[in-house]
């Protein structure tokens, strides 16, 4: 089948990815597992587990749908509120969200598998070729968006049903954004994310441009963004991962973990040689890159953070299942640099003890390892709105009100970009809410061309 | 220890527990791993004129994603041959003397019925049941539940069993009828030694929606059947205790209709029923229930200290009275246990939609508050809430001296103001 956009290149004949190995952690319900899973629910009155979901998911009815046979119904009732509802079902932390929150838990009783179930509906509804939604009449009016990630994905099939056209402008060769190239393969795997790209971008009237930049000095500029359309939706995520100012970071065997994860993901790493392998940092980058180098083989995989285990801002679920799976943990370890072998192969970490408050103890530690990832933080890209007028940025953040609007009247942003690295869940409910403000503003009559004088003229020419 | 030996008209058995003439009591193999389980007595499967079944034959009603709780059935009574069946009631007897074995039988004429009673009777049955009930195939045929609902025709039946049988007889009686308490009485009048109730309830359990034919779907076509099952205790237990509390009806009474464990079997006795009958949880979950339910009744006895089930016989009906003797001063009201409470508000949506809207979520909790002004102590939160023990009904002084409604009507006495009748 052939796609008016990019996706993931998962034709026959391409070559095999490394997370092809992988299975779900979590297996998919069947048929009968999914209805007496869904008929333990008690289908709670004003319930926890949907104040518990950023795009606030109506999920009693929707395992109540699937109680009853009507699974299509209840495939609605989940895209109704979050689109990305099968992507989320798989990636989302429900044991902190909507499963932490089901009032099983305090009767002693196994929680609702709510991400099970809800998975076991999308995945009936794209399987089946279920379509909820059509494009409303068309408005005329366009709206630029950049990225083309969970967020713009949201916010641009919330535009399209209200009528107005997008331009999905995309760097990489294919869109999905992380849900396509950074989701561990136990939990989602590259081509699920990027087909449900396609199949949300299939309400219509999504043009892709892919492999272009936007920003000052780029393919396209912010100023072209507003001679060509009426609002620019910000959804461009975080940049590269941070590297370490220190010697020797660049070296053969040293990684990002985004990058690292996106590598093998996409296609193949070549691990071989690989004996252990050390991760720097502690939050979900870091347990993820762990858990995924296991997966791939690797005998000893060390997580080294700098702060103790119960400080740790990874999920405390995902690294105990990762020291189930074998994972170490080095505790109060600051990276320093790397060592190296003659032949300039990796040979080990260098990591300085520090105490609680990350104050260096004086003692050096070397962790062997012929392979490190650094999993401590990605840079901002607010950077490449330079010079756009008006736009705040927070600490790397695009700064938006609570209704995703951006500092600059035509422009909003949402996902990572502007709230700094959260999850798909949270960039599909800031798309949808950011595209919902867009309406509201080409509604009233705003265009980003009425306040640009040769916007204006190419407008009305 | 308490002694669970049972005399039901005259049948004796080391339980009250009895399968019902149904599928699991079909022969005499069956029977005997019934009595092996623990069953104390069986009802065969209706003997008469074998005749011809069709497939399918049964219908479950699902609720909830829970299976079974009604259950529905067009199969006729036996499909063997009398003289294997009579075999294989002899070898049940000789092995078990003293488990009880009751013949159910169908048959048209006197002189049909006065052959049947004595073959049964020769073979060894220790008592005889009237299947006066089934409503479905045969009663087109002139018996069963045809028999059932008119009782001068039962009492003319019950009286020819009467005359050629020398074991007491039971007449099972029909639900499908407004009163059951004029054919308990025909069957008195007729002379029977006891009565078994209820057979099942003519019923229709679900449609194919697909194919849009009623089921059980026999090739294109269903039928109606009799209704069975958990779901049917409620009208079980009610025509149970009309007859056990009528004065003129004095018969000991088998009660059946739904009994699916220990608690239910106790009920049944606590109104009227000397043993029980089971036939549907069986067919749901084998012979092996038996097991419990003799344990739990066992330790119900020794907990209230009964000796032996008659002492328990009926314990409950005094307490089943009419609506015009009810106490209308009498006011409860809801509470919810903060600690038991587990946020669902469940009881905030049913008493909203569904009762008197005095059930509030409150601020910055998930523990509701229950308006004790207006609650009118309904039931329905505590119905609906899924923790054990969290919501219970306590009463509520109010100053008033009882007060029933015949009181007031014939005495004038004071009602208290009324609740939620705004």
């Amino acid at each position: 089948m052939t796609t008016p956009y990019p996706t993931l290149n998962a034709s026959a004949g391409a070559p095999a990815r490394g997370e092809e190995g992988f299975e779900d952690y979590k297996r998919a319900l069947n048929a009968n597992q999914a209805r007496v899973e869904a008929n333990r629910c008690l289908y709670c009155s004003d319930a926890p587990c949907i104040a518990a979901c950023p795009t606030e998911i109506n999920i009693p009815e929707f395992i109540r749908k699937i109680a009853t046979g009507n699974e299509r119904g209840s495939a609605k009732t989940i895209f109704d509120s979050n689109i990305l509802g099968q992507s989320c079902a798989r990636v989302c932390p429900v044991e902190v969200l909507c499963v932490g929150s089901c009032v099983y838990n305090h009767m002693g009783v196994p929680p609702i598998q709510i991400g099970q179930l809800q998975r076991y509906a999308t995945d009936r509804a794209h399987e089946e070729g279920w379509r909820f939604y059509e494009a409303g009449a068309s408005t005329g009016r366009r709206v630029a968006l950049v990225g083309a990630g969970p967020a713009s994905l949201a916010a641009a099939h919330e535009l399209r049903r209200a009528g107005h056209g997008c331009v999905l402008f995309e760097r990489r060769p294919q869109v999905g954004g992380l849900n396509v190239t950074g989701v561990a393969p136990y939990k989602m795997k590259a081509d699920v994310g990027a087909r449900e790209a396609e199949w949300v971008l299939g309400i219509g009237g999504v043009e892709v441009r892919a492999g272009v930049s936007v920003g000052a000095g780029e393919d396209v500029s912010f100023e072209d963004l507003e001679r060509e359309f009426d609002a620019v939706f910000l959804g461009f995520g975080l940049g590269a991962d941070s590297r370490l100012e220190a010697e020797g970071a660049g070296v053969p065997g040293v990684w990002g973990a985004v990058e690292f994860i996106e590598a093998f993901k996409l296609s193949q790493v070549d691990l071989s040689g690989v004996r252990e392998a050390v991760v720097v940092g502690g939050g979900n980058t870091a347990v993820d890159a762990v858990r995924e180098l296991i997966g791939l083989g690797v005998p000893s995989v060390t997580m080294a953070y700098r702060r103790g285990e119960d400080r740790m801002s990874g999920y405390a679920h995902e690294w105990r299942a990762a020291k189930v799976e074998g994972a170490r943990g080095a505790w109060g370890l600051s990276p320093l640099g790397f060592e190296r072998d003659a032949a300039g192969a990796l040979r080990g970490v260098r990591l300085a003890e520090v105490d609680a408050a990350c104050a260096p103890t004086g003692t050096e530690r070397v962790l062997e390892a012929q392979l490190a990832l650094l999993a401590i933080g990605q840079s901002k890209l607010a950077g490449v709105l330079a010079g756009v007028e008006g736009l705040a940025v927070e600490r790397g953040c695009v700064r938006v009100d609570a209704e995703g609007r951006a500092g600059r009247a035509g422009y909003f942003a949402g996902g990572d970009c502007a709230n700094g690295g959260k999850e798909v869940v949270n960039a599909a409910a800031e798309g949808k809410r950011a595209a919902r403000a867009i309406d509201a503003f080409l509604g009233a009559g705003g265009s980003l061309r009425a306040h640009n004088s040769r916007g204006a003229t190419g407008a009305q020419g | 220890m308490a002694d669970l030996r049972t005399n039901c008209a005259g049948i004796k058995s080391p339980n009250p527990f009895w399968l019902a003439s149904a599928p699991p009591a079909n022969s005499g193999g069956q029977i005997m791993r019934a009595f092996d389980a623990g069953w104390g007595g069986a009802v065969w499967k209706t003997l008469g004129t074998p005749i011809q079944n069709v497939s399918s034959r049964f219908g479950g009603l699902s609720y909830g994603g829970v299976r079974g709780v009604g259950f529905n059935n067009i199969e006729l009574i036996t499909d063997r041959p009398l003289e294997v069946n009579f075999r294989e009631i002899y070898e049940v007897k000789k092995r078990f003397p003293d488990h009880a074995v009751v013949a159910s039988l169908m048959v048209e004429t006197e002189e049909e019925w006065r052959d049947i009673i004595m073959r049964s009777v020769d073979a060894g049955a220790d008592g005889l049941e009237l299947n006066f009930g089934c409503p479905h195939g045969m009663c087109e045929r002139g018996m069963g539940s045809a028999v059932g609902q008119e009782p001068t025709v039962n009492e003319r039946i019950t009286s020819w069993a009467k005359r050629y049988s020398p074991v007491p007889v039971l007449v099972k009686l029909t639900p499908n009828v407004s009163d059951i308490l004029p054919h308990g009485l025909a069957a008195q009048r007729g002379g029977a030694d006891g009565v078994s109730l209820i057979n099942t309830i003519k019923s229709i359990i679900g449609v194919d929606i697909e194919r849009m034919v009623p089921v059980p779907r026999v090739e294109g076509l269903s039928t109606n059947g009799g209704y069975c099952g958990a779901a049917v205790k409620p009208i079980a237990l009610h025509m149970l205790a009309s007859l056990a509390r009528s004065r003129e009806f004095q018969l000991p009474i088998s009660g059946i209709g739904g009994v699916s464990d220990w608690r239910d079997a106790v009920e049944f006795i606590l109104l009227g029923s000397s043993s029980v009958q089971v036939c549907t949880a069986v067919m749901l979950k084998g012979y092996r229930i038996v097991e419990d339910m003799i344990e739990g009744l066992s330790d119900y006895m020794d907990r209230q200290g009964f000796k032996t089930v008659d002492e328990m016989v009926g314990r409950a009906v005094p307490q089943y009275s009419e609506w015009g003797n009810l106490n209308l001063n009498y006011e409860t009201v809801a509470k919810i246990s903060a600690d038991k409470c587990i946020g669902c508000q469940l009881c905030v949506t049913a008493c909203h939609d569904g009762a008197h809207q005095c059930i509030h979520p409150q601020e910055g909790s998930r523990v509701p508050r229950v308006d004790e002004a207006e609650c009118v102590g309904c039931n329905l939160c505590q119905i609906v809430c899924p923790v054990e023990g969290c919501i219970t009904m306590e009463e509520v002084p109010n100053g008033f001296s009882p007060a029933t409604w015949n009181e007031h009507l014939s005495e004038g006495a004071a009602l208290r103001p009324k609740k939620g009748a705004h």
